[in-house]
């Protein structure tokens, strides 16, 4: 059994290894590659920060800090698609909160909440310590919430964590999002229906699209009144050149028909966020080649616009061909680590097992652009990974081995030192 | 000498006044002349007697049986065990290695007072308009068509306890359901269950009544006694006036009349609270004032004072993971449960959580892995119990639910696999033995009135 002194001896031995750039050798496990076939009794080699060898007829190199992987199954590690680690640190502690903008009527495109990202956070640990190695930090609130990035989970600076920036910008639309369709409340500021949140960012994408030939006008100040300042014009450029991804949050099937013909009109390049009922529209999913970031445990028919909500929604996306993404949400900071448990549901309600694992690894490295760098295990990727003692969706199983960028960093979280003081019941030492 | 009075329903658990006598002065006896104005109207349906053979049972009150059968007859549990004979004619389901629990109890449930959609209309949990409505009654805010309730039940759910929400020092009467299709609520209240009172501690009374008091964790410390000292006053008025039946009778106040009825014994404290010292202040006003915590609820810092809450005989209802979300939630850990479990403290799994509450042998399972992570082994047959009969314990109803044992309820899930396994799916789900739920016949699935229509049958959901 590992026990918590163990694990701070194991981080000591980490440290020292990776400044001496010790390489280390898994041996024996179970490797799931993700981008290739599961390899048996496999041996994966970590250099530094990269994987310089993985396969069966594999040899630890001399001089390697070897891992016994007998019975042990390999993944890459695991990434949630979104989160505000570092961001939000207790949920309704305004000013531990640096995930949302105000922004300039509802639009927040040059709003990039990686840059305040505190490295210091206590919830780093123990999300890493259970296998999540990355993240994609997703700004909210708003029309245009602001742009994502990729993140990994261990770095003492944000330099240091962050991996890609930005991924995508996110946009929200139906009752739940700054578009306001339906109401909700929310409606004495922005649009206070669909059409007129459509109409809104149509408008936006519009001025959008013509800004840079009326830019020199804007700064002369020889222009009408723009929708939204000119920054935000200038920032939205990657979006309507198609060529930045667009995170829509919206959850009725029709919200997501409208903003598959938005994409169309304006030529975005989108990919749906919640989706709760995007299993209705799954084949026109497919055909726009669009991928879907859900959750796998959301059945409640939580709103008027998630009346469909079902356990079944990624295994029927996958099914018609669209790509999937797990994730465990953004809503509470302290459990993005549950991605495991939503991978497992997910496979419990039809979604194969590999399809499963992928939907928390290379997908979302791919939709995010980072899968040259991470979310598979082959040569050359970077040495984020984990060491599992059994099936990394089964709650009886433990990340034994978590590296990131080659270092392993499995340390006592703050839940663990509590958990080690207090486990007797009583105060302990 | 106190009255009982003779409400059909209560008279199993209340047979004579020589028992209320016996329960000390006001222990037992009750206020006024009708406490059950809203009875249960439940009854258990007519059903044919089965056996599920070729399973792996959990009990709850023993050890695990392999390749056992249960036996169920007239909605009772006959027989469970390795050898059980099934006599001629009874229906026999092969559950081919499966695995079959006791139906699953949530003792923190907010279904049907906050239904699903969760637009204002639907907001009826929390009476947020002073910081002591011990007078309200959830069940007088459940909806029955809550689409919620036909979920929970297919996640294993046979009884909960919906609960008043928590923003007020006193939040008012709990109610206990049985999880079943109903046009009233008094359809599926479980019948002869005491009421629970649900008081909060902490950041929510503080956060509603920041502006106009109690503002602080002092300021809600002062609100319970003082509410206490009003209802010891109440009781006595009743007390003399139930003796000596002169004059007319004290007006009826139902905030005092709940909680008197708390001192008598006759309803269970439920308390919301995260923090260790506050539950510790709050088990102080209970011995000041001679009442009782059945449960305190969330317990986020249980782990720390589990000593305490085992010595004091109080439950801790806790989720496995939750935490964070704010301040007096930071302590939140993983192996809370376990921590409790290993120091003898009764541990429940609950989940204030329409989501959390379909899955929460899952929950259970994340407690157990956390425990073992810092030693603390704990068996699948003591899992079970965190959602199952300490659960029943907490609300009172352990003689009659939460074990397959002969006698009990058969209140009966029959699992794809081992039940804290992520893969696991619930098949069957039997309420006094009757199906409600079965995956394999879709057509049999309950639909509420507000799911016609509106809500798409998918399989599974």
């Amino acid at each position: 059994m590992r026990t918590i002194a163990y694990a701070f001896t194991a981080l000591a031995l980490a440290l020292a290894a990776s400044a001496a750039a010790q390489p280390v050798a898994i041996v024996g496990a179970k490797v799931h590659t993700v981008s290739g076939a599961v390899i048996e009794n496999a041996t994966v080699v970590i250099t530094g920060d990269t994987i310089t060898a993985v396969g069966a007829g594999v040899r630890a190199p001399a001089g390697a800090r070897v891992i016994d992987g007998k019975g042990k199954w390999v993944t890459p590690g695991l990434i949630n698609s979104a989160a505000a680690l570092g961001l939000t640190e207790v949920g309704s502690l305004q000013d531990t909160n640096d995930a949302s903008a105000r922004g300039d009527r509802g639009v927040a495109a040059t709003f990039k909440p990686w840059e305040a990202i505190n490295p210091d956070s206590v919830l780093w640990a123990p999300t890493r310590n259970e296998g999540v190695t990355s993240v994609v930090e997703v700004p909210s609130g708003g029309v245009v919430s602001g742009q994502a990035a990729v993140v990994d989970t261990a770095g003492t600076t944000v330099e240091e964590l962050l991996r890609k920036a930005p991924v995508a910008f996110v946009l929200n639309f139906g009752a739940t999002g700054g578009g306001g369709g339906g109401g909700a409340g929310g409606a004495s500021q922005g649009p206070t229906s669909r059409a007129e949140a459509l109409d809104a960012i149509r408008a936006l994408l519009t001025e959008a699209k013509t800004f840079p030939s009326r830019k020199g006008a804007y700064e002369a100040g020889n222009t009408r009144a723009l929708v939204t300042g000119g920054a935000q014009l200038e920032a939205l450029q990657p979006v309507v050149s198609g060529t930045a991804l667009v995170l829509v949050n919206v959850d009725r099937a029709a919200d997501i028909r409208l903003v598959l013909g938005l994409a169309k009109e304006f030529g975005l390049k989108i990919a749906i966020a919640g989706g709760a009922e995007a299993w209705k529209v799954a084949s026109e999913l497919a055909a726009a080649k669009v991928p879907v970031v859900t959750g796998a445990l959301d059945n409640l028919p939580a709103d008027f616009s998630s009346l469909g909500a079902t356990q079944e929604n990624a295994a029927l996306l996958r099914k018609a061909g669209v790509p999937v993404i797990l994730t465990a949400g953004t809503r509470e900071t302290f459990n993005v680590r549950k991605i495991r448990q939503h991978a497992g549901n997910a496979v419990a309600y039809g979604l194969p097992w590999a399809e499963a694992l992928r939907a928390v690894t290379l997908t979302p490295a791919e939709v995010f652009g980072v899968a040259d760098q991470i979310g598979s295990i082959a040569e050359g990727k970077v040495a984020n990974l984990v060491v599992w003692s059994g099936d990394p969706f089964e709650f009886a199983t433990d990340a034994e081995h978590v590296f990131v960028k080659g270092r392993e960093v499995q340390g006592p979280s703050r839940q663990d030192q509590l958990a080690e003081r207090y486990k007797t019941g009583k105060r302990g030492k | 000498m106190a009255i009982i009075l003779a409400v059909p329903h209560l008279a199993a658990a209340q047979t004579t006044s020589s028992t209320a006598d016996a329960a000390g002065p006001g222990r037992g006896a009750r206020s006024v002349p009708n406490d059950d104005p809203f009875p249960s109207t439940y009854t258990v349906p007519a059903s044919a007697p089965f056996a599920i053979r070729n399973a792996t049972i959990l009990t709850a009150a023993g050890p695990i049986i392999r390749n056992g059968t249960i036996l169920v007859r007239d909605g009772k549990v006959a027989a469970v065990g390795a050898s059980v004979t099934i006599p001629a004619g009874v229906q026999v389901i092969d559950a081919g290695g499966k695995y079959v629990t006791p139906g699953i109890i949530d003792d923190h449930s907010h279904l049907g007072v906050y239904a699903a959609p969760g637009v204002q209309a639907h907001s009826d949990g929390n009476e947020m308009t002073k910081p002591n409505t011990a007078e309200v009654w959830a069940e007088h805010s459940v909806w029955p068509q809550d689409p919620q309730f036909p979920l929970n039940l297919a996640g294993g759910v046979t009884t909960l306890q919906v609960l008043p929400g928590s923003a007020n020092l006193f939040g008012g009467r709990g109610v206990v359901l049985k999880v079943v299709p109903a046009r009233t609520v008094q359809e599926m209240k479980f019948p002869g269950a005491k009421y629970g009172l649900k008081m909060a501690c902490g950041e929510n009374p503080k956060r509603v009544y920041a502006s106009r008091g109690p503002a602080t964790r002092m300021g809600n410390v002062a609100g319970y006694r003082a509410a206490w000292i009003q209802a010891e006053g109440y009781r006595r008025k009743w007390d003399k006036w139930n003796a000596e039946q002169k004059g007319d009778a004290p007006t009826r106040d139902l905030g005092l009349e709940t909680l008197a009825e708390v001192l008598r014994g006759n309803i269970l404290v439920h308390n919301h609270c995260y923090r260790a010292d506050e539950m510790s202040q709050m088990l102080d006003i209970a011995k000041e004032f001679g009442y009782d915590i059945r449960s305190f609820h969330h317990v986020v810092e249980g782990y720390k004072i589990a000593d305490l809450l085992a010595a004091r005989g109080v439950a801790a209802s806790v989720w496995a993971d939750w935490g964070g979300f704010k301040l007096e939630a930071l302590d939140g850990i993983k192996a809370n449960p376990a921590i409790l479990h290993g120091a003898g403290a009764r541990t429940i799994i609950h989940s204030d959580s329409a989501s959390d509450s379909q899955r929460l042998p899952q929950e259970a399972a994340k407690a157990v892995a956390a425990g073992r992570k810092i030693g603390i082994n704990i068996s699948p047959e003591d899992a079970i119990k965190w959602v199952t009969i300490n659960p029943a314990w907490a609300l009172g109803l352990d003689d009659r639910i939460g074990s397959l044992e002969p006698g009990k309820n058969a209140d009966i899930v029959l699992w794809s696999g081992d039940p804290f396994s992520v893969y696991s799916r619930t098949e069957k789900v039997w309420i006094d033995g009757a199906l409600r739920f079965d995956r394999q016949d879709p057509a049999t699935r309950w639909r509420t009135d507000f799911e016609l229509g509106f809500i798409p049958t998918t399989e599974g959901r």
